[in-house]
This record gives structure tokens, sequence and C-alpha cells, in this order.
């Protein structure tokens, strides 16, 4: 994100019609406007739609911006309002294969419980309670290729069956890299309730690729 | 305090990265962590997911999208 001048100057830029004051920003931001409208919608092509619908709406509403929160910010509800009003309108629904998780699939899609299988871990009575059973298997080191084409697939898909709240969460802090200040204030949510939507992301992930690897690795 | 046990441990990881815990909390963490090769094993998984998703290939605006802005940007001023 380097690069982009601090917000007065941006503005100041933006409306007296600086087209490359507006290519940067088209540049720097769409990318984690398009991920995060994909959080709502049905649809790549709608989030795109989303996408642009907003950055016409920032080209149109430019001058009213009172610069009472960042400009970012600003650009982002106008995303969020737009993209949940049009998730409503085509009833999104998190599909039944998701929410079943199934026995061997590791977190939880809701907000609360275990984030790991609680089976996998002694059980009150044993001589050590609480203990894993068996420790998680090792992946292949980054060495190997942590990250082939298949597993990035894999990940891209999985971030796709999280609940919106969720992925929303976990796409702005570890996809593109967001501080969690920023996040609570684009998704309008307290510190604590961003930590538990990004825990639990982040635990179904990890779940999704160690399930991936052991049936690579036989 | 008692000794953090390995369910407690996998549900106080994103804390402990955010650097949510408490001082004792943290230290009872890291205790845990010292002795246990699963929790460790799981912590560095959870890092290396983290790790993962930063390397998704960026999205960006399609071509057309982008030059449909910026031509509607120019008409504008
Ligand atoms: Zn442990």
């Amino acid at each position: 994100m380097e690069g982009i001048p601090p917000d007065e100057v941006l503005v100041a830029r933006l409306r007296s019609g600086e087209e490359s004051a507006f290519a940067l920003l088209l540049d720097s931001w769409s990318g984690g406007m398009l991920r995060l409208a994909r959080s709502f919608v049905s649809t790549e092509e709608s989030a795109a739609e989303v996408v642009q619908e907003t950055w016409l709406a920032v080209i149109e509403g430019i001058d009213r911006f009172e610069g009472r929160s960042s400009l970012k910010t600003w650009i982002y509800r106008i995303l969020t309002n737009q993209a949940k009003r049009r998730g409503v309108r085509e009833h999104k629904v998190v599909p039944v294969s998701s929410i079943q998780t199934g026995s061997s699939a590791e977190g939880s899609l809701d907000d609360t419980g275990p984030t790991v299988d609680p089976a996998r871990f002694r059980p009150a009575g044993d001589p050590y309670p609480g203990h894993w059973w068996e420790f998680p298997a090792s992946w292949p080191t980054p060495e190997q290729g942590l990250l082939g084409g298949e597993a990035r697939i894999l990940l891209s898909q999985a971030l796709v069956e999280l609940p919106e709240r969720q992925r929303a969460v976990i796409v702005l802090r570890d996809v593109e890299g967001y501080s969690s200040d920023e996040v609570c204030d684009l998704l309008e949510i307290s510190q604590g309730n961003q930590r538990v939507l990004l825990h639990r992301a982040r635990a179904f992930l990890r779940g999704k690729l160690e399930e991936y690897y052991k049936e690579a690795k036989p | 305090m008692t000794d953090l046990d390995c369910q407690e441990f996998v549900e106080q990881v994103t804390a402990f990265l955010e650097g949510g815990l408490d001082p004792a909390e943290e230290q009872r963490f890291v205790d845990h962590l010292a002795l246990c090769d699963g929790c460790d094993r799981y912590l560095d998984q959870v890092r290396q997911t983290v790790h993962a998703l930063r390397e998704l290939p960026k999205e960006a605006l399609s071509p057309e999208n982008r030059q449909a802005l910026l031509n509607i940007f120019r008409a504008r001023h």
C-alpha cells in the first residue's frame, strides 16, 4: 500500500480530475474490494459489479466526502452497503454442504464452540485430560512447496465456504494484510469480535489444509 | 493458576498471535508450548496457514472494467 498520498492530497487530486490519482486507487484497493464483496454475494461476476458500482459512487460522491472517516473507510462502507443489499436480493445462503462438517473436518463454521474436534483430545478421567490423543500430522516443509497450485485452489475454495463475517475478517487481515484496527473500522466490529471471527476462520482453514495433506500423503 | 491443556491451548492461538493474552495467560501459553510437541506443531500450522493466505494471488479489476471507470472519471472533469 505504499505510494498512496495522505487523504487531503488524494481527495484534492481526485476532485480536480487527476486521472493518475484515480488509477492509483483503482489499482491499490480493487483487489481487496473484490474479495470483500465476494463475502456477501453469490458469484465472482456479482462481486465485480458491486465493485464497479462502488467506484461509480465514488466518482459521483467525492465532492461530498467530508473527511469524517478515512477515504478508504468511506469507500469500503459504500462497498459493504452495496454488497449487502445485493446479497439480500440474491438470497445468498450458505450451501448445506459447508454447514455439515464431516467427522474428519476440522474447525466449526458457526461462531461458538470448539474450533478443533473434541474427539482429538483425551477425555476427563484420562490421566492426561485435554491432551492430544495423537499430535497433528506434520506438513511438508515450505521448501517442499507448502502452497502448490492445488493447495492454493483448495484455500480459495475454503474461503468461499466460510460464513460471511468470518470470511470478511480473514480476507482483510490475512489475504490483504490490513491491521486489526483497520478491519474493525471497515467492518464496524469490536476488537474482541474481530478476534473471535479471525480465530474461527483460521482454525477452519488450517483444518482444510490438514485434510488435504493427509489425503495427499496416505 | 492450573496448567493449560492442549484443548485450551488451541483456542488461545489467535489471541497469542495477536498479542491479546495478559502476561499470566501468555506465560501459561508459552510454558505449555515449550513442553508439548503437538501444540508446537499446531501453532506452526496456523502460522503456515496465515502465510499461505498472504500468498494467494491478488485479485484485480478486469482491464475492461478498469478502462471503463477511467473513461467515466475523465468524462466527469
Ligand atoms: Zn499441548
